[in-house]
């Protein structure tokens, strides 16, 4: 525990007297990041809250730069840790400027007057966040991501060395989660702050932070670095997903497959073949998807979204095998589509399954396919489409 | 910016400062016997002439009374208005002022009634204790009940209460003594004496440069608790000292004048109309001012509309002070939509 600026030593948190999480022992570097993730309502805020003195700690010490938080005076905390929390504030007749400026309280004198130097530093944080045209935009009429924007910056003026921050990418659109985040990390590399902060977007949390802390069931679950937290079945059971999937090696999130035998036969590789899952998907309609090395990046998708997946070993030509167990599966099928345009060594058998389908009369072309799934949505996926034009017709 | 505010300071501050002294003036010419300019300068000055005793014995204790009264109940007000974070708040809508009514008459008739006198610090003794319990309850309620409404109703019940209580026994106390009391009880800046201004001023002076004093951590609680805690306030101490200022200041009014409605409501949204700010540091001198202007006023109306007749000052300020409150209303109603 040396080395940490912030740390919980047996700390209890929980509200008028009844613990919601007993001896939690977490702690954070100089110039790191650690995050909490965990379900809605596993306890996240709590510690948070705790941690900064919002509620009294039921067991056991925070330690802040060597010294126990108790033992340190309200001024003395408010020099080193600044906070982002998720209360909402409504100052009457505040500039944007004034209330970053409130970041520079703890340094001013008994009647809070700014110097030249505290005005500087509040212009200097503002730039940093890129809002320096709204300075004088009144605090109350501008929108969320601004908002949290100006609340970072008053968090920066405060030149704190531990900031603490509860869900800050929340209600922010994709750009503005984006800014934040990378605001906050140069913040840490440069100033060797040290970050605590809540992150319900798993995907950001797995590329921002240094350590993560797991919170479930009203306990810290696991602690340790996102290469040892995010592994898919650790975080299906962490939230208890059990429809749909989250894949950890891109964030990617994907709905629940379509049960049944499958109706459509998805002929993809190289990415060529998820938009297609992800539309058969969403129209109800079970699907196979072959054939795949088990390192093609349609795999992840195939295997969340597919009823049937054949696929073959990862960098291997598709093998006998493979095909024989594809044409059966392709056979059940009323329609088969080629995605795919590209045809190599290791897909060759791709080509061969394409031919069997045209010859078959099953193949069919994006636009076709459209039909046959609202067709087949509305007369619950029987065999609804009438065969047109079905020369071979690659998409 | 930041030249363009401090002129709009300074210019708020001149126009104040302006109003107060036309206000004074006028005040020290009105009433039965109207003194011309000159003449009331030469008694300043002089302190004789026929009409000495009344600029010196009536009028202006009573002037110096209102104009510290006036400042301390619309400070009061901008104090109860940080504290719950709600604009209408105030201590004659929170029922501050009626408790502190009822427990001073309640203190008078005792007293009175046993052939004794009562010095003024004994009053405001009193009035405070009066402040604290209504302040208790409504602190009772605004911890389980957090909507705005739910405070100022409960706040009128309160009042409602006390001053039923207070009339009660007003009307039943059968001592000649008590005739002055019902004129107090209804609010009235008659009969100050001089002893009465020294015991206010040290009072009142004492609180104002205290919650002067308490600029920084009142700007650090208008973004919250939270994130005044995190900006170094002792929240615990804080809240107790803006507790206990609004109830010693209001009830120092009370104690002199009884209950004065709205000024604690009406000047300081006036006064943040007029300098577009809500920074303690310019609130507080700004609404000391403000309510002293405006209580001038309104005592002026009232001592002359109906010459001889005085009007209680709580009419008049009622007349002027509920329209801002309803303006208040509409305008957050707007804005939340």
């Amino acid at each position: 525990m040396d080395d940490y600026y912030v740390y919980t030593d047996r700390m209890t948190v929980g509200y008028d007297g009844v613990p919601l999480i007993e001896n939690i022992q977490i702690g954070v570097r100089r110039g790191e990041i650690l995050t909490l993730i965990g379900p809605n309502g596993s306890g996240k805020s709590t510690i948070l809250k705790s941690i900064i003195r919002q509620l009294r700690l039921l067991a056991g010490t925070v330690v802040l730069d060597g010294r126990p938080m108790a033992e340190l005076t309200e001024r003395d905390v408010a020099q080193k840790m600044s906070i982002l929390m998720t209360e909402r504030m409504k100052p009457e007749l505040m500039s944007c400027w004034d209330v970053v400026a409130t970041g520079r309280y703890p340094y001013t004198g008994r009647l809070g007057l700014l110097t030249q130097a505290d005005r500087d530093k509040v212009d200097e944080a503002l730039g940093m966040v890129h809002a320096v045209e709204l300075a004088d935009h009144s605090f109350s009429h501008i929108s969320d991501g601004q908002r949290q924007r100006l609340l970072l910056a008053r968090a920066i003026c405060q030149e704190p060395e531990v900031v603490v921050l509860d869900e800050p990418t929340s209600f922010l659109d994709i750009r503005h989660k984006l800014e934040l985040l990378s605001i906050l990390k140069t913040m840490v590399r440069e100033k060797r702050v040290a970050v605590i902060m809540s992150l319900h977007e798993l995907d950001l949390a797995q590329k921002v932070s240094d350590r993560i802390v797991c919170v479930n069931r009203r306990s810290v679950e696991r602690c340790g670095t996102p290469e040892d937290i995010f592994q898919d079945e650790y975080i299906r059971g962490l939230y208890g997903i059990e429809r749909g999937s989250y894949d950890t090696a891109f964030g990617c999130l994907e709905m629940e497959p379509v049960q049944g035998p499958p109706k459509v036969f998805v002929i993809g590789g190289g990415g060529s073949g998820i938009p297609l899952y992800r539309l058969l998907q969403r129209r109800g309609i079970p699907f196979a998807a072959g054939i795949l090395q088990e390192n093609d990046v349609d795999y992840p998708v195939a295997r969340a979204l597919a009823a049937e997946v054949i696929s073959e070993k990862p960098f291997e030509a598709v093998g006998e095998e493979a095909v024989r167990s594809a044409l059966q599966t392709l056979d059940r099928c009323e329609r088969t589509v080629c995605c795919t345009t590209s045809f190599g060594e290791m897909n060759r058998a791709n080509m061969v399954l394409r031919e069997h389908a045209r010859d078959c009369s099953l193949l069919i072309g994006i636009g076709e396919l459209e039909q046959f799934v609202y067709k087949g949505a509305d007369e619950h996926g029987t065999t609804a489409y009438i065969a047109g034009d079905t020369h071979g017709f690659c998409c | 910016m930041q030249k363009k505010e401090n002129r709009r300071y300074c210019i708020g501050f001149a126009g104040l400062a302006l109003a107060l002294c036309v206000l004074l003036v006028g005040n020290l010419n009105a009433g039965s016997v109207n003194l011309s300019v000159g003449e009331i300068c030469r008694i300043l000055f002089e302190k004789t002439g026929e009409n000495a005793a009344i600029v010196w014995d009536i009028r202006l204790p009573r002037i110096v009374a209102v104009v510290l009264l006036g400042g301390a109940l619309s400070v009061s007000g901008f104090l109860l208005q940080t504290f719950f974070a709600n604009p209408i708040a105030g201590p004659f809508i929170l029922g501050i002022s009626s408790g502190a009514k009822l427990i001073v008459s309640l203190t008078l008739i005792g007293f009175l009634g046993r052939g004794m006198s009562i010095g003024s610090v004994a009053l405001i003794i009193a009035a405070f204790l009066g402040s604290m319990m209504s302040m208790g309850f409504v602190l009772l309620i605004s911890n389980r009940i957090k909507r705005m409404s739910m405070l100022i109703i409960s706040g009128v019940m309160i009042g409602y209460i006390c001053s039923a209580v207070t009339d009660f026994v007003v009307t039943f106390a059968e001592d000649s003594n008590i005739v002055n009391l019902h004129n107090w009880s209804l609010g009235s800046f008659s009969g100050m004496t001089w002893d009465n201004v020294g015991v206010m001023s040290t009072v009142v002076i004492a609180a104002l440069a205290l919650a002067f004093l308490l600029s920084k951590p009142i700007s650090a609680y208008q973004l919250g608790e939270v994130y005044a805690q995190n900006m170094g306030v002792n929240i615990r101490m804080f809240r107790a000292a803006l507790i206990l200022l609004s109830s010693v200041l209001s009830a120092c009014v009370t104690a002199f004048a009884g209950p004065i409605s709205f000024v604690g409501v009406a000047v300081p949204h006036l006064i943040r109309s007029i300098f577009k700010t809500a920074k303690p540091i310019i609130m507080t001198p700004a609404c000391f001012l403000g309510g002293s202007v405006f209580c001038l006023f309104c005592d002026l109306i009232a001592r002359t509309v109906f010459s001889p007749t005085e009007l209680s000052i709580s009419s008049v300020t009622a007349v002027f002070g509920a329209p801002v409150v309803i303006i208040i209303m509409v305008r957050r109603q707007k804005h939340n939509q």
